[in-house]
C-alpha cells in the first residue's frame, strides 16, 4: 500500500491546502524539537560542569514546551477541518457517482452498505487525516532536521543514525511482505470466526426449533479455540515487524549513548555536544515508530477510502447525446431481439424478447414470475442496456438519445414505489416540481387517490400510506408528468376490486399509451393486446 | 462488568502480558535514564571500567524495550481473544435462553447484528485500554518513586505531572469528543437518513429526472454536517496539546528544582531527562480514555441484553409427552412488557386441520406463533396438547411435536445439505431429496452443479425469497413434525409467487395440523377447507 493514495488528493482539493499546512507545522515540530535540545544540553552542561545558574534556560524551554503543545493544538484543528471538507466533498461525489451509475448498479451493491461506507465509513478517515497524515510528514522532516543537527555536533553519532534509520523501513517492508500472507490468513480466519459467531447468533430460534439450540455454546468455544490457536501462530510471526523496529530504534540510541560515553572518556567530545547527541536520537525514530503505528490505526479510513475510489471509478456506460427524442405520441416503440443478462447470473433475464408498442394502446405483460417482465420496463428506462438488441423509436436507437431527455417520454411505476420523507403532493411532484395544486389533485384523483390529503406526510419510506396507497400516489406521481409513455409494473398489485376498476377506467381515459406487468384477470382483461413474455421451464419461485 | 471477566486461568496471562508491558515501557524510561548518567559520568573522565556497568545496563535496556514489547503483544493477544472466545460462548448459552421470546419483538435483527459487533469491543477493552492504562500507571508510578528517591520534589513534580496526565488529559479528551459527538450527531444522522432514501429510492429518482434536486437536498444537509464537524475541530486537540506541556513542564521543573537544591553531576542529568521518557508511556492513555467510553457503551449495551428476564419458565419435572395432537388454546392473554397483545383468545385446532388466522400487523399472530412454540409463556390461559397444558413441558418437548416456518426462517450460511441435516442429522440423502421434491425445491437443486453441496451464502442471499422459504420449508417437513405452525411465510414474497408456495405448503402438509397466521387469506388455495379466525 502507498503511504498517500494520490487519489485522495486528486478528489479532494481540501486535502491539498491540509498536506501544505502540515509540512509547515512538521517542519516547525522540527526546528522546536532541536531547540529544545539545545537549551537542555545547555542547561544540563552548564549546571554539571560550570554550576551555572538555569533561569535564562529554564524561560526559554517553558517558551519552546508552550510552543509546541500549541503546534500539537494547531495541526490536530487544522487536520479536522481539512477531514471535514475531505469527507463531505466524497461524500457528495459517491452518492452523485452512484445514482449516474444507476439502479442496476446500485442493486448489485447493498444500498446499506454503500450508506454505511457514506457515514461511518467515511468517519474512519479522521484518523487518516487526524493522526497518519501528520505523522507521515514528522517523519519526512523531522529525522533529516534532527540528525542534521546531530552531524554538526558528533558525526559518528549522527552516522549511526543515518544507517539504522533506513534500516526500519526496509526491514518493516520485507517483514511485512514475509507476514502478508499470513496476516491475511489471519484477518480471514477473525472474519469467518466472527461471521461463524452472527450466523449462531442469528439463528438460534432456528436451532431451537430442531432442537439443537443447547450444544452451541460449546460449538462456538470449540470453533473459536481452533481459530485462536491458528491466528496466534500468524501473530508471532506479524507482531515481528514492531519488534525489528522497536529493537533498532532502542539499540541505536543505546549504541549512540555508549558511543557518545566513550568519545567523552577520551576526551574528544564536549558534554553539552553529547548530551545534545542522546536528547536528539530517540527524536530520530520517534516519528517513523509512529507513523506505523498510526498507519493500522487508521487502516479502516484507508479500506474505506479504497471503497470509495472503487466506486468513483466506476466507469460510467457510454451515453448518447442526442436531445431529438422522437414524439412517442406519434411514433410507435420497438423491441427487437432484446436480451437482458445480469452480471453473475448464468441465464439470461430476458431472451430474444420482440415487442411493440403502438401510440395510445394499452398492453400487458404476462408471464411467470422471473420471466423478465420488469427487465423489459428497465430496458426502456435506459436502466439496463441490453447484450443482444435494440429499442428502436421513430428510426433511431434508443441508446442514441440524451438519457434524460429519453426518459421524459415515460411515467413509471415501480413494484415497490420508493417514496420520499415529505408530503403526498411532494411525491407526486417528483417529476415535474413545478405542477400546481389543481394538477396534483387531478393526478391523484385519476390513479384512484382522492381520498389523501395532498398534505399528509408519507413518512420514511412511505410507511405511513398503505401498500395500495403508496401504489396510488406512485401512479399519480407516473400521470402528473407530461410523459406520453406509461410503464406499470403491477399498478393495481393490492388494491381491491372496486379500487381496481377505477383506476383502469382512469388510465384508459388519460389516453396515454400504456405498457403494464399484469397478474391479475381484471387488469389483462382491460389490455388492448396481451404479451408473454418467455416461460422458463424451472420451478423458479 | 461481569460478561467480560475472564475465567480463572486466563488472569495470569493477562498478569503476565501486563508485566512484560510494564517491563517493556521501564526499559524505555531506564535506557534514558542510563544514558544520561553513563555521559554525564563519562564528562569527568573517570576509568572505563567504571562505566562498564552502565554501559552494558544501557545495551540491556535497548534490547529489553523491543522483546519485552514482543511479548506483551503475544500473550496480551491470546489473552484477549480466550476472553472473547469465553464471552461469545457465554452469549451465545444466555441467548439459548432469551431467544427469540425474551427479545423485544422490534427489530429483532437489528439488535443482533448490532450484539455480535458490540461484543468485538471485548477486544479493545483488554488490548486497548486496561493494559495500556495499566503499563502507564504501573510504569509512570515507578519512575516516580525512581526520581522521589533522588529528590523528593522532583518527584512531586512529576507526580503532579503524571497525575494531570493521567486525569485531566482523559478527561478533557474524552469530553471534547463527546461534545463534538453531540454537536454532529443530529447532522449525521440527517445525512444517513438522507443517503439512505437516496439510495432506496435511487430508481424513482432516475426515472423522473429528479437526481439534481436530490443531490441539491443532499447537498445542503451535507454542508450542515461539515459546518458542525469543523466547528468542534477547535477543541480537538487540547488534550494532546496538554500531554506535550505535562512532559515538558516536568522536565523544566526538574531542572529548576535540582538545581535549586543544588544537586550537580549525573544525577542532576537524570533529573531533568528522564521526565521526557514518560511523553511515549503516557502518550496512549487519551486515547484509551477515549476509547474506553465506546467499549463502555458497546458492552452496556450487551449486557442490557442479556439481562432481559428469560420467557419461558421449564418446568421443574416436566410430564411426558401425550399421544394424542389435538391443540387446544383456552382464554390466552399473552403480551410483552406492559401491554397485552392478546387477550382471551380461545382456539380450537383438532389433529389435521387446517386453521386459518388472520388480522392485520400488530393483532398478535407472531405472539401466538410464539406461545404455540413455546417461546414464550402465557400470562393467563392455557395451551394444551392433547390435555396437558403446555407449561407442564419442556420447551424442547413441545418443539418436538410442533414445528414453525416464519418470514425470516435463518438459512445458515453453509451448503443445502447442511441447512436440511439440521433438522435431522445423520439421515440418507434419498431423504433429503424428497424432503426438497415435496417443497418443489428438488428439480431446482437438481440442476444447480453443486447440487446439495451448493452453498447458499449469507443468509441464503445466493437464493430467492421463494427458494429461501422452499429451502426452510423442506428443512421443516424433514423433521417431521406433527403441527406446522407458518407464520406469514409469503411475507416478502410476489403475489404469484406466494399464492403458489402456500398451495403445494397445504399440499405437503398431509395429515400434519396447519396453522396458518398470515394478513393475506387471499392467498390460501380456494380448495383447501380450513378454520378462519380473525384476530383484531
Amino acid at each position: 500500500m502507498k503511504p498517500v493514495d494520490p487519489r485522495l488528493l486528486r478528489r479532494a482539493r481540501a486535502a491539498r491546502s491540509f498536506l501544505v499546512a502540515s509540512v509547515v507545522i512538521g517542519v516547525a515540530s522540527g526546528l522546536l524539537i532541536v531547540v529544545q535540545a539545545v537549551l537542555l544540553a545547555h542547561g544540563i552542561a552548564g549546571v554539571v560542569l560550570h554550576g551555572a545558574g538555569v533561569a535564562g534556560v529554564a524561560l526559554g524551554l517553558t517558551g519552546v514546551v508552550a510552543t509546541r503543545g500549541l503546534l500539537v493544538w494547531a495541526q490536530e484543528v487544522v487536520a479536522q477541518r481539512a477531514a471535514a471538507a475531505v469527507k463531505s466533498s466524497l461524500r457528495k461525489q459517491v452518492l452523485e457517482h452512484s445514482l449516474k451509475l444507476g439502479p442496476v448498479w446500485l442493486s448489485g451493491e447493498r444500498s446499506s452498505a454503500l450508506t454505511t461506507l457514506l457515514t461511518k465509513g467515511l468517519d474512519d478517515l479522521d484518523p487518516y487525516f487526524a493522526r497518519y497524515l501528520p505523522q507521515l510528514v514528522l517523519a519526512a522532516t523531522v529525522p533529516a532536521g534532527v540528525i542534521g543537527w546531530m552531524g554538526t555536533g558528533d558525526l559518528i553519532a549522527a552516522g549511526t543514525v543515518v544507517v539504522t534509520l533506513p534500516l526500519i523501513p526496509i526491514f518493516m517492508a520485507l517483514i511485512g511482505w514475509a507476514t502478508q500472507a499470513h496476516s491475511r490468513r489471519r484477518q480471514h480466519a477473525l472474519a469467518v470466526l466472527a461471521h461463524h459467531f452472527a450466523d449462531v447468533v442469528a439463528g438460534l430460534p432456528t436451532l431451537k426449533l430442531f432442537g439443537r439450540a443447547k450444544a452451541q455454546e460449546s460449538a462456538v468455544r470449540r470453533v473459536t479455540d481452533k481459530h485462536r490457536v491458528a491466528s496466534m501462530g500468524s501473530l508471532r510471526l506479524a507482531f515481528l515487524s514492531s519488534l525489528v523496529l522497536e529493537l533498532l530504534a532502542s539499540i541505536s540510541v543505546a549504541l549512540v549513548a555508549v558511543g557518545v560515553g566513550l568519545q567523552l572518556v577520551d576526551g574528544k567530545l564536549g558534554l553539552e555536544t553529547a548530551l545534545m547527541v542522546l536528547i536528539l536520537a530517540p527524536e530520530a525514530y520517534l516519528p517513523l515508530r509512529q507513523v506505523g503505528m498510526q498507519f493500522h490505526a487508521s487502516a479502516d479510513g484507508v479500506a474505506a477510502s479504497e471503497e470509495v475510489f472503487r466506486v468513483l471509478e466506476t466507469p460510467l456506460p457510454a451515453r448518447g447525446e442526442r436531445t431529438d427524442v422522437p414524439d412517442l405520441r406519434v411514433n410507435s416503440l420497438h423491441l427487437y431481439d432484446v436480451t437482458v443478462r445480469y452480471p453473475g447470473r448464468d441465464e439470461p433475464a430476458l431472451d430474444g424478447f420482440d415487442l411493440e408498442v403502438r401510440p395510445g394502446e394499452v398492453v400487458a405483460l404476462t408471464g411467470p414470475s422471473g420471466a423478465g417482465k420488469s427487465t423489459v420496463l428497465s430496458v426502456l428506462l435506459g436502466f439496463v442496456e441490453p447484450e443482444r438488441g435494440v429499442v428502436v423509436a421513430g428510426g433511431s436507437a434508443a441508446d442514441e438519445f440524451e438519457p434524460t431527455v429519453w426518459r421524459r417520454q415515460f411515467g413509471w411505476v415501480p413494484q415497490r414505489p420508493g417514496l420520499r420523507m415529505g408530503t403526498v403532493a411532494d411525491n407526486v411532484r417528483l417529476g415535474r416540481p413545478e405542477a400546481r395544486d389543481e394538477e396534483v389533485l387531478v393526478a391523484l384523483a385519476t390513479a384512484g387517490a382522492g381520498e389523501l390529503a395532498l398534505d399528509k406526510p408519507v413518512g420514511e419510506q412511505g410507511q405511513l400510506l398503505s401498500g395500495g396507497q403508496q401504489r396510488r400516489v406512485a401512479l399519480a406521481r407516473a400521470l402528473l408528468t407530461d410523459a406520453p409513455v406509461l410503464l406499470l409494473d403491477e399498478p393495481t398489485a393490492g388494491l381491491d376490486a372496486d379500487a381496481e376498476a377505477a383506476v383502469i377506467a382512469g388510465l384508459r381515459g388519460t389516453g396515454r399509451t400504456v405498457l403494464m406487468v399484469a397478474h391479475r384477470p381484471a387488469l389483462i382483461a382491460a389490455a388492448d393486446r396481451v404479451v408473454t413474455v418467455g416461460a422458463r421451464e424451472l420451478v423458479n419461485a | 462488568m461481569r460478561l467480560v471477566l475472564p475465567e480463572g486461568r486466563v488472569w495470569w496471562r493477562l498478569g503476565l502480558a501486563l508485566l512484560a508491558g510494564v517491563a517493556a515501557a521501564g526499559s524505555a524510561v531506564a535506557l534514558l535514564a542510563t544514558s544520561a548518567w553513563l555521559i554525564t559520568t563519562a564528562a569527568a573522565q573517570p576509568p572505563v571500567l567504571t562505566l562498564m556497568v552502565a554501559i552494558v545496563a544501557v545495551r540491556a535496556f535497548g534490547v529489553g524495550r523491543g522483546v519485552f514489547r514482543y511479548v506483551e503483544r503475544l500473550v496480551g493477544h491470546d489473552a484477549a481473544y480466550r476472553v472473547l472466545g469465553e464471552t461469545r460462548a457465554r452469549i451465545t448459552g444466555r441467548l439459548e435462553k432469551l431467544a427469540p421470546g425474551g427479545l423485544s419483538s422490534q427489530r429483532k435483527g437489528d439488535l443482533l447484528a448490532r450484539l455480535v459487533l458490540d461484543v468485538d469491543a471485548v477486544l479493545d477493552l483488554w488490548l486497548r485500554v486496561v493494559l495500556p492504562v495499566a503499563v502507564a500507571a504501573v510504569t509512570a508510578t515507578a519512575t516516580i518513586g525512581l526520581l522521589a528517591l533522588l529528590l523528593p520534589a522532583a518527584g512531586a513534580a512529576v507526580a503532579l505531572a503524571v497525575l494531570v496526565a493521567c486525569t485531566v488529559v482523559p478527561l478533557l479528551t474524552a469530553q471534547t469528543a463527546a461534545r463534538a459527538e453531540r454537536n454532529v450527531s443530529s447532522a449525521r444522522g440527517e445525512v444517513a437518513a438522507n443517503a439512505t432514501e437516496t439510495l432506496l429510492t435511487a430508481a424513482d429518482v432516475v426515472a423522473f429526472n429528479a437526481v439534481d434536486d436530490v443531490l441539491k437536498s443532499f447537498s445542503a444537509s451535507d454542508a450542515k454536517l461539515a459546518a458542525a464537524e469543523r466547528r468542534s475541530a477547535w477543541s480537538a486537540g487540547l488534550g494532546n496539546a496538554l500531554l506535550v506541556l505535562c512532559v515538558g513542564g516536568a522536565s523544566v521543573a526538574g531542572l529548576v528544582l535540582g538545581n535549586t537544591a543544588n544537586i550537580t553531576g549525573a544525577v542532576f542529568a537524570v533529573l531533568v531527562l528522564t521526565p521526557l521518557a514518560l511523553a511515549d508511556v503516557l502518550g496512549g492513555v487519551p486515547a484509551a480514555a477515549q476509547l474506553a467510553i465506546r467499549v463502555r457503551a458497546s458492552l452496556g449495551r450487551v449486557q442490557e441484553l442479556l439481562d432481559s428476564p428469560e420467557p419461558v419458565h421449564e418446568p421443574a419435572n416436566a410430564l411426558p409427552l401425550p399421544a394424542g395432537r389435538d391443540l387446544k388454546v383456552k382464554h390466552l392473554r399473552v403480551g410483552y412488557g406492559d401491554d397485552d397483545v392478546l387477550d382471551g383468545l380461545s382456539l380450537d385446532m383438532p389433529a389435521g386441520s387446517r386453521v386459518v388466522i388472520t388480522g392485520p400487523s400488530g393483532s398478535g399472530k407472531s405472539t401466538l406463533a410464539a406461545v404455540l412454540m413455546r417461546f414464550l409463556e402465557p400470562r393467563a390461559g392455557q395451551v394444551l396438547l392433547d390435555g396437558v397444558d403446555l407449561a407442564q413441558l419442556e420447551g424442547d418437548q413441545v418443539r418436538s411435536v410442533v414445528g414453525l416456518l416464519t418470514q425470516e426462517s435463518h438459512v445458515f450460511d453453509t451448503s443445502i445439505r447442511e441447512n436440511l441435516l439440521l433438522a435431522k442429522p445423520g439421515v440418507s440423502d434419498l431423504q433429503l431429496w424428497k424432503a426438497l421434491y415435496r417443497a418443489r425445491l428438488g428439480v431446482f437443486v437438481e440442476k444447480l452443479p453443486d447440487g446439495l453441496n451448493t452453498m447458499v451464502g449469507e443468509h441464503g442471499a445466493r437464493l430467492s425469497g421463494g427458494e429461501r422459504q422452499r429451502l426452510a420449508f423442506a428443512r421443516l417437513l424433514l423433521a417431521d413434525r406433527d403441527v406446522l405452525v407458518l407464520d406469514e411465510p409469503t411475507e416478502h414474497l410476489d403475489e404469484e409467487t406466494g399464492r403458489a408456495l402456500l398451495e403445494d405448503l397445504f399440499a405437503a402438509a398431509g395429515r400434519r395440523t396447519v396453522v396458518l397466521l398470515t394478513h393475506r387469506p387471499e392467498l390460501v388455495p380456494a380448495h383447501v377447507p380450513r378454520q378462519l379466525v380473525c384476530l383484531t
